[in-house]
């Protein structure tokens, strides 16, 4: 379990870490979400103790990281931003000094190849790190954070600058590992934190904007619904229609499309499908109803909303406006 | 800690710079040791080797610690370090021991360089002379190696590491030489309090100096202490 309470972590004026406080417990995947500079690496460092923070309490199953440093990072597996990799040693060579350096007492050798066959290392195994891609270094990163079989594990953007194969890959093996341990990943993407995590932390300029199960994010994003459609039929009739039709919270014109249609932007009331009403609603006018495009809310904009409210209303006009 | 000495002595050989270490100190040891006594006949004098080798010593030592924290540094590999669970002063004396080690390797094959000294020596050579400033030499490299250490905290650079020991060991190996062209007394005698080569020069004598002793130890544990200050801060800042 690992408890934060009142971080707070200043850089002469400039606050990184403003106050924050959550718990994670045992077994759960937690995403830490944000946009880039919004105090996730800084909190991640101080939890592992590579950094301390200005005032405020960490604590990992129960030892304060302050009171006893080494008990605490004994608990830990790190992947930094950066994996730390020394390059010129083979993967064998540097997975031993990563448990000769956390004193690990498992049997050496076989649970060194575990972890190597658990994060798909195996055929590289006895090669020079320097010769490895990208996509096999940030396994062997993963595979250090996993070196003497830690209760917590902390990814610091784990699947950053690989392949789309290896993120899958990757992600398999981070919801694998919560099966058995309790994880903290940290990341600017959003359809990751949601296919991989339990919950989900939202993190903006040094602050919890959410903190919330991935479930009940979601439902935010099927709650409010847009709907672009193409109707071809004079603007001023069809846009009157639209604003008197029943469950639609406005209809708005965005421009002129092909086939001489015009573009409508629609939002309906919560849990309220109008794609049936709509399609009568222009059969019965006798307007061609040529395309309808659920614009949504997507993840995107949810996260800009939580994170900057103002973003979201500045998008939606730029959107509006290219239209 | 074990492991971090380890890893160290390993990159030393798996790298060249263990061995271009080892190459530059033979043979200036060597070559040092051949003209300073054989050549100049003076086969039974010994304390102008032992001098040089001091004063060799601030561009050879700086080879072995340039790389031990500022390539750590440049590869982010410290943050393996720094989170797993090792003390700072236990990582700093690790490192110190790595390349401490290293330059016993190198000392103690030079010591080849004393044996046809005892076998052609002009009448029985002064043992105190050469225990003293052996001795001596040890204490001094590894008060050096701590300045080594502390310079490489500092920089991610390895040039910057190297040239700025250089300079700092400049100063210790050298200050005293300005000496006669001061008048104060007062400078004078900081002067030479801070000079290696003045403090070296007792123990070439043969006498078991304390206050020597204890300037090379304390020189020494100054620098790695400050290390280790340098990462707690660095972790506070």
């Amino acid at each position: 379990m690992i408890e934060i309470q009142n971080l707070v972590k200043r850089y002469g004026d400039y606050t990184a870490v403003n106050d924050i406080s959550f718990t994670v417990q045992d077994g759960e995947i937690v995403g830490f979400l944000g946009p880039n500079g919004a105090g996730k690496t800084t909190t991640m460092s101080i939890l592992t103790g590579c950094l301390s923070s200005t005032s405020g309490r960490v604590s990992i199953n129960g030892i304060d990281i302050l009171d006893d440093p080494v008990a605490a990072k004994k608990q830990i597996g790190y992947l930094p931003e950066f994996p730390p990799l020394y390059l010129e040693m083979t993967v064998r060579e540097f997975l031993r000094f990563v448990y000769d350096l956390k004193e690990c007492t498992l049997p050496k050798d076989k649970h060194l190849e575990e972890i190597a066959a658990r994060v798909q290392l195996t055929d590289v195994y006895d090669r020079i790190i320097r010769n490895l891609s990208k996509g096999y270094r940030q396994r062997v990163g993963i595979a250090q954070a996993l070196v003497g079989n830690p209760k917590v594990i902390i990814f610091d953007e784990p699947t950053v600058g690989l392949d789309p194969k290896q993120i899958i890959e990757i992600r398999n093996l981070i919801k694998d590992l919560g099966k058995d341990h309790t994880v903290i990943l940290s990341t600017h993407i959003l359809a990751e934190v949601q296919m991989v995590c339990d919950r989900i932390i939202i993190i903006s300029k040094g602050k919890i904007v959410a903190d919330e199960k991935t479930e009940e994010i979601e439902k935010v994003v099927t709650g409010a619904r847009q709907l672009e459609v193409l109707i071809c039929g004079p603007v001023r009739e069809v846009h009157n229609a639209l604003r008197s039709l029943p469950g639609l919270r406005y209809a708005e014109l965005v421009g002129e499309r092909e086939l001489g249609s015009n573009a409508f932007l629609l939002e309906s009331d919560p849990g309220l499908d109008v794609r049936k009403s709509l399609f009568q609603l222009c059969a019965a006018k006798g307007w061609p109803l040529i395309g309808i495009t659920a614009v949504g809310l997507n993840l995107e904009e949810i996260f800009l909303s939580v994170v900057d409210e103002t973003a979201l209303k500045k998008e939606k006009k730029s959107k509006r406006k290219k239209g | 800690m074990l492991a971090i000495y380890k890893r160290e002595m390993r990159s030393y050989f798996v790298s060249p710079i263990g061995y271009i270490y080892l190459a530059i100190f033979l043979a200036v040891s060597g070559v040092t040791f051949s003209v300073t006594t054989l050549k100049a006949g003076n086969a039974s004098d010994i304390t102008q080797y032992f001098s040089y080798l001091l004063i060799s010593f601030f561009v050879v030592l700086p080879l072995l610690t340039m790389k031990l924290f500022s390539d750590e540094k440049r590869l982010r590999t410290e943050t393996l370090l720094i989170s797993s669970p090792v003390s700072l002063s236990g990582m700093v004396a690790a490192k110190f021991l790595a390349a401490f080690s290293m330059f016993m390797i190198g000392f103690a094959i030079s010591l080849i360089n004393l044996l046809p000294f005892y076998a052609y020596a002009s009448g029985s050579p002064n043992t105190q002379t050469i225990f003293g400033s052996l001795f001596g030499l040890v204490l001094i490299a590894g008060a050096f190696i701590a300045v080594g250490v502390f310079v490489s905290a500092l920089t991610e650079s390895q040039l910057v590491a190297a040239l700025g020991t250089m300079m700092i060991l400049l100063l210790f190996v050298f200050v005293s030489a300005f000496n006669f062209s001061i008048d104060s007394y007062v400078l004078r005698s900081i002067l030479s309090w801070i000079s290696v080569t003045d403090r070296f020069s007792e123990l070439t004598a043969g006498r078991f100096d304390v206050s020597a002793i204890v300037y090379f130890f304390s020189l020494g544990f100054v620098f790695l202490f400050l290390t280790v200050r340098v990462y707690e801060k660095r972790r506070w800042a």
